[in-house]
């Protein structure tokens, strides 16, 4: 157990480092100098670059590298060019809306998919199946901007029962900030419980199959104690691992919803900042990101050993 | 009073009959075997018995059980029965357990499922059930998980599991077909001894005769749904009143003609071949530790020649095989077939690869199913600096279908249209068809039923004496390798133990591992008709 979770470490810090060199090259090579952007187009040469070198803009590529994640290691991520705040307080400003958020709606997802996906493969082919199966089409189908706005018609505009848009923060009342991420999480969660109901059907269908279910059978099991007993915790694994890029895809993927409900989250963060070529602020939060998949990853690898024997003794 | 009784049981698959008025009994204390090809019905007689039929399936007749018929039971009843007076053991110990819980746990949850006895005593109980199937507690501790345990093991377990609440009668279904012969002799000592001791019926489904000759009390003989013979088991072998008894029973004991041996110049020469497998690490820095799963090894197999190569799973045979056929480097030593090496710089020799050619065990998963079958033999013609194009592929098509018994204008079909035994013919024909001189048959008849299996090797013969083709026969299974070779080598932990002709080797077996594998096997017995088919000289 211990050489897996020492594996699993290793793993992740070479992931770390590929990634962060990766994300600064490709910003790099993406066209803009922030100091030209920041001054218009009228400045003057020597000005861009007085701001160039207050911006560390002229140092050497390798220098700026190791600084950035230096820096990082710190706990500081810079300035931002357009806002002169440190990116890391903006960072953790939005986080505070964006974690949140992502939490919610993975347990919406979760659980809603659950009971659902269990519901319709042990009714296969039957009528509790085809619905099940065919709400999942629909919930995947639907564009979720659209299902956003249309509960804002019903819930904000006709019941009045949540407002329309825009976050109130923390410090109004835990339930006042749920109330807000309320339909905003909603949207998010529904075509990730469609996707997760199908995975959760496909795989419980496959371990009902296994011959040691049939085992459990013969030993006196009815078909709905075999399926809690020996069905769930094998059908686990596949689950897992959608859970875990869903988690990291609601994190940063929540873009659109953020914009249909004014949510001043990390998706609005990075799409304001890479519209204003505020490079430090980009690299910092998709750096952060990508931390944020990789730490997912692991613990869902150490929920895989948890839920299998045999992964961990092998190394 | 018989404990169950089957009366005229009729069953159906969605309209499909599958079983056909069968109609048997077994008392306490009594062996009864059901025999027969797969297909026969003789697995859906168990799964009837334990009321765990598929959906679909209507049935008639019925299965008295102490007195109640099981068919009409409503299921929570079922349930109770199930585990605590009928336990069930199966063919695949590798997959019939739940890999993420302990042995302990599964077997202590048929004794809690029925509410049987307190937590505290069933763990005691699951201790005593393990130690009696052969798992000693003090080396076999309740917390263990399935994956460490060997395939052997993991059907004690099983076996555990079925006899924990000492049902009155046990079905077991194939419960030694995966397995190696020594592994099996000892599954059905176990069994055996149980029922003797425990005084339960045992209900056992096997399609090897030879498995139940010696132990079973009654034997039944299956085919398509209808029990063709039942009678006492050796009254029934001594008789054989039904001629499908006695196909079986020949089919069983069936010697491929091979004309006589040819000896002639080697064709294929292992020198001191060895073969390593890295292991897992034990520390994380130091070096790994290796296995060697094949030590050392040297033979000569000559042009013309049917060689066996013997031993149980793990012995090293399949990763030799590998190595041969230069799908592996190895580690030691070197191939050569017909003077040139099989690996060369890195790579496996294309001029020898054409020179031989292989047949698996599975003849449902060795073949692309979206290709035709004239596309799946010429697989082989990618080996070939110059492969038959046009007409020329046609012909070689034809010619390769019809050597095997098949009609060339089977080429246009899929795979799916054939039977286990055509599409091993069609494994032969792509190995055929570019005209190796070495053949490497590995397993290539375990999958098949006796009489299917017995046409195959006489193919196989004809083939060889036809063309002279030079035969490697890969088997555990001793009586399919005395059929059709020349000189069996017997092989264990990585090592050849014994290499001789065979009839030498069967008729006085010399290394002690040759003559425990030879008494582990199962074997027919003797009847005077049997001895009259005949015998070719090998």
């Amino acid at each position: 157990m211990l050489g897996y979770i020492v594996k699993r470490l290793i793993s992740l810090a070479i992931s770390l480092i590929v990634a962060s060199v990766v994300i600064f090259v490709v910003v790099e090579i993406a066209p803009g100098d922030p100091a030209s952007f920041m001054l218009g187009i009228n400045a003057q040469p020597d000005t861009v670059a007085a701001l160039r070198t207050e911006l560390g803009l002229d140092q050497s590529k390798f220098d700026r590298y190791l600084s950035w994640v230096g820096g990082m290691l710190t706990g500081d991520f810079g300035t931002s060019y357009t806002y002169r705040t440190p990116v890391a307080q903006m960072i953790v400003d939005r986080m505070w809306v964006s974690l949140p958020l992502a939490l919610f709606a993975l347990t919406l997802s979760t659980l809603i998919a659950f009971p659902a996906g269990i519901f319709a493969a042990a009714r296969r082919g039957g009528p509790g199946d085809l619905a099940v199966t065919g709400a999942t089409q629909l919930g995947v189908a639907i564009p979720n901007f659209w299902f956003a706005m249309m509960l804002v018609l019903i819930f904000a505009i006709q019941l009045r029962w949540f407002s329309a848009g825009g976050f109130p923060g923390w410090e109004k009342g835990f339930w006042g900030g749920m109330k807000a991420l309320t339909l905003p999480a909603i949207a998010l969660a529904l075509p990730q419980a469609a996707i997760l109901t199908r995975v959760m059907r496909s795989s419980l269908l496959d371990i009902l199959g296994e011959d040691f279910m049939r085992t459990a059978r013969a030993k006196g099991l009815s078909a709905r104690q075999a399926l809690w007993r020996h069905g769930l915790r094998n059908a686990l694994i596949p689950v897992l691992t959608i859970i875990g890029l869903q988690f990291a895809f609601l994190l940063a993927g929540a873009i659109i919803i953020e914009q249909v409900f004014f949510l001043p989250g990390l998706g609005r963060l990075i799409f304001q900042a890479i519209t204003q070529r505020d490079l430090i602020v980009v690299e910092s939060v998709v750096m952060l990101l990508v931390f944020a998949v990789i730490m997912v990853n692991f613990l869902v690898d150490l929920a895989y050993a948890a839920v299998d024997p045999r992964l961990r003794t092998r190394v | 009073m018989s404990l169950l009784s089957i009366e005229t049981l009729s069953l159906a698959i969605h309209g499909t009959p599958i079983l056909k008025g069968i109609s048997l009994e077994i008392a306490e204390g009594e062996i009864t075997a059901l025999t027969g090809e797969s297909g026969s019905g003789k697995s859906m007689t168990a799964f009837a018995t334990m009321g765990l039929l598929p959906k679909g399936v209507t049935t008639t007749g019925a299965i008295t059980f102490d007195g109640e018929n099981l068919l009409s039971l409503p299921e929570p009843q079922m349930c109770d029965l199930r585990g605590r007076e009928i336990g069930m053991v199966f063919q695949e110990p590798m997959t019939a357990l739940n890999p993420v819980q302990t042995i302990g746990a599964q077997v202590m949850e048929t004794i809690l499922i029925h509410k049987a006895m307190a937590p505290d005593r069933a763990e005691k109980r699951a201790r005593e059930v393990l130690g009696r199937v052969g798992l000693p507690p003090d080396r076999f501790p309740l917390s263990r998980y399935p994956h460490e345990l060997s395939g052997g093991q993991r059907q004690r377990v099983i076996i555990a599991m079925a006899i924990a609440l000492r049902p009155r009668l046990l079905i077991a279904d194939e419960p030694t077909t995966a397995l190696d012969v020594t592994t099996q002799a000892q599954i059905l000592d176990l069994l055996k001894r149980l029922v003797k001791e425990d005084g339960m019926a045992l209900m056992m489904i096997t399609h090897d005769l030879a498995v139940v000759s010696d132990m079973a009390h009654t034997l039944n003989v299956m085919r398509q749904g209808e029990i063709v013979e039942a009678g006492p088991t050796s009254e029934v072998l001594r008789e054989m009143r039904h001629p499908y008894t006695r196909q079986l029973f020949e089919a069983s004991r069936h010697q491929a003609d091979l004309g006589a041996a040819r000896a002639a110049a080697p064709l294929l020469s292992v020198r001191n071949v060895s073969r390593d497998y890295p292991l897992p690490r034990t520390s994380l820095f130091g070096a790994r530790p290796m296995f060697q799963a094949v030590k050392n090894v040297s033979f000569d197999i000559k042009r013309g020649e049917r060689v066996g190569l013997v031993g149980e799973s793990g012995c090293g045979k399949s990763t030799l095989t590998r190595a041969i056929l230069g799908l592996e480097p190895t580690q030691g030593g070197q191939i050569t077939l017909d003077g040139d090496p099989v690996w060369q710089d890195g790579h496996a020799n294309l001029t020898v690869r054409r020179k031989m050619q292989v047949v698996f065990q599975d003849p449902y998963g060795s073949f692309n199913p979206r290709h035709r079958v004239a596309r799946l033999i010429t697989e082989p013609f990618h080996l070939l600096p110059d492969p038959p194009k046009g007409a020329a592929r046609d012909t070689a098509i034809a010619k390769a279908l019809s050597a095997v018994g098949l009609k060339p204008e089977d080429a246009d079909r899929h795979i799916h249209a054939f039977s286990g035994g055509q599409r091993q013919r069609i494994a032969i024909a792509r190995a055929l068809i570019i005209k190796p001189d070495l053949i490497v048959f590995d397993e290539a008849v375990s999958a098949l039923d006796v009489r299917v299996r017995a046409q195959i090797l006489d193919l196989m013969a004809d083939l060889s004496r036809a063309y002279g083709l030079t035969y490697l026969f890969i088997s555990h299974d001793l009586s399919v390798v005395r059929s059709i070779t020349d000189r069996v080598m017997v092989m264990r932990a990585g090592e050849i133990v014994e290499d001789r002709a065979t009839a030498e080797i069967y008729a006085a077996p010399d290394h002690p591992y040759t003559r425990e594998l030879m008494n582990a096997a199962p074997q027919l017995p003797d009847f005077p008709e049997a001895q009259d088919a005949p015998h070719p000289a090998l």
